[in-house]
């Protein structure tokens, strides 16, 4: 496969760290205000809901924050996986950096949801329930990963060792989420049904799908951000380093 | 490639009968903290029943990654996994003889120790071969991912603690089909769909497992 | 507006979940912040004790 000339300049971490230091205070921006817009709607601007009246409303940050978990982790994979099959560093680089985040969405969306569970559910945690499993194994999944990472001190091994890791995490995350899904009709336990999303009422649909919007450009913009304190990291003693310091840039 | 597979396994074998001691350590780990169980919970049977299969799942799950630490530490340390690798048996070969050599040695003995303990715990002897079926299904996938852990520790000096991080969150599913089916054949249903399922992921765990494991080897003798 | 806020009695946690998605919101962004302040001035620190000496030589290589 012939790529284009301009790909390969996402290889280079002068390139990408200036243009991710162009990109982020945009996305910032974008993001801050479609999550404002968004929450503010949400919060004052759509009616109770009908049967769980105002406690609904975290549909509004709780989904998306789970979905932000679980793109991470895609994210994650596949950058892991790209840099150890082309040796790309930059990959790594991308990979390491959206690991947090997504750990701390991930969990947020976990502490969020079971915020929403106990008015709605009557409690904090439902161990039944397949999604609240899922996302428990998904954050024990990176938290496994960065442990991984954090025991080498070697970079370069860790990068490749914890993609590793990543891959075969993201092939199992389809299992996991299977699994879970039909542990809970094979028990034929209680099924606990949230508002379906696909059936929402526009008037809820529009701050929600806002929120989609702001919460993915929150997560590329804390990826970017992050991304460039890990080039800084990593390409320490090069020449365009050095050059950038002497600017005073920051 | 087939002499390779079994050169390699027979001389993990032997070289695990020599160490007759330190098999035994995962087998007594699972008989201990099995006994612990009644101990902590209730003497009950009724009790010991409903919390039997599961228990005996994550002691068998947990004394399996007792095991791990001889997977490659002692092939690395003397070199005889780099001679591995510059060999021309393909690499995916050579691990999953290595592979089957600790599931024979380490595992097998764990599903044979796992129907008497469960009758200790009171389950019902028509569950039985359900439960020594599941066993068998669900733990060659769990042989690729212990050995997985272990390969991914290969490069530190102390690998002990963070290969339970590693590897026990990616076993949930085993643990649930193969508890699954358990139950189910204590309600006297059809245990056919849990059981395939687990056959489906060795399947999966053999076919591309040894292939991560053999990627994460050759970071780890580096 | 009172009544907007207290959220037909489930105040708390409609707030709490809003509070602690922001509050990582923020701390992603203070994380992130701090790393590549922490990695400037570690590179700079760098380059100043390692002085001219060996930057000629990074220099010469690349």
């Amino acid at each position: 496969m012939k790529l284009p000339r301009w790909f390969h300049l996402f290889g280079s971490p002068p390139f990408v760290y200036r243009l991710a230091g162009i990109l982020s205070p945009w996305l910032g921006f974008l993001a801050c205000a479609l999550l404002l817009v968004g929450a503010y709607w949400g919060l004052f601007a759509t009616p109770a809901e009908a049967v769980q009246g105002e406690v609904y409303r975290i549909i509004y940050i709780h989904p998306q924050t789970a979905y932000v978990g679980m793109m991470a982790y895609v994210v994650m994979a596949i950058t892991a996986g790209i840099g150890y099959i082309w040796r790309i560093k930059l990959a790594h680089a991308v990979a390491v950096s959206a690991a947090p985040i997504g750990a701390s969405f991930t969990a947020c969306a976990l502490v969020s949801g079971s915020l929403w569970g106990r008015p709605t559910w009557g409690t904090y945690w439902e161990w039944g329930d397949p999604r609240i499993m899922f996302e428990t194994l998904l954050l024990f999944l990176f938290l496994s990963y960065l442990a991984l990472r954090a025991a080498f001190e070697d970079r370069d091994k860790a990068d490749r060792v914890s993609a590793i890791l990543a891959v075969v995490g993201v092939v199992n995350v389809p299992i996991i989420h299977y699994s879970v899904l039909w542990w809970n009709t094979l028990h034929q336990g209680p099924t606990i049904s949230k508002l379906d999303s696909p059936s929402m009422a526009t008037v809820y649909l529009i701050p929600f799908l806002i929120m989609v919007a702001g919460f993915t450009l929150c997560f590329y913009w804390l990826l970017l951000k992050r991304l460039r304190g890990e080039i800084v990291e990593r390409e320490r003693g090069t020449r365009w380093m050095q050059e950038l310091l002497q600017g005073g840039a920051p | 490639m087939k002499r390779a597979f079994f050169a390699v396994l027979t001389r993990d074998l032997k070289i695990a009968f020599r160490r007759v001691s330190e098999l035994a350590n995962p087998l007594l780990f699972f008989i201990i903290v099995a006994s612990l169980f009644p101990l902590a919970v209730s003497p009950d049977p009724e009790h010991l029943r409903s919390i039997g299969s599961g228990v005996l799942w994550v002691v068998a799950l947990l004394s399996s990654l007792l095991a791990l630490e001889g997977l490659f530490r002692a092939d690395a340390e003397d070199g005889s996994l780099e001679q591995l690798m510059l060999s021309p048996v393909p690499m995916g070969v050579a691990v999953l003889a290595k592979v089957a050599a600790h599931w024979l040695v380490t595992i097998v003995p764990l599903v044979v120790l796992t129907p008497m303990l469960a009758l200790s715990f009171s389950l019902p002897v028509g569950v039985l071969p359900v439960m020594a079926f599941a066993l068998l299904l669900a733990t060659p996938t769990l042989s690729v991912l212990v050995a997985l852990g272990a390969a991914l520790t290969l490069g530190l000096r102390r690998g002990g603690a963070i290969v339970g991080l590693l590897v026990l969150p990616l076993t949930a599913p085993l643990l649930i089909f193969g508890t699954r089916a358990i139950d189910l054949g204590l309600y006297g249903e059809s245990t056919a769909a849990p059981l395939y399922l687990l056959a489906a992921l060795a399947v999966l765990a053999l076919s591309l497992g040894p292939i991560a494991i053999a990627a994460a080897l050759r970071v780890g003798v580096e | 507006m009172r009544e907007a806020l207290s959220m037909g009695g489930h105040a708390a946690y409609v707030w709490t979940a809003y509070g602690i998605t922001l509050a990582v919101i923020i701390f992603n962004v203070w994380s992130a912040r701090r790393k590549l302040l922490n990695a400037l001035g570690e590179a700079r620190r760098a380059r100043e004790t390692e002085g001219p000496r060996s930057q000629p030589k990074v220099r010469q290589l690349s």
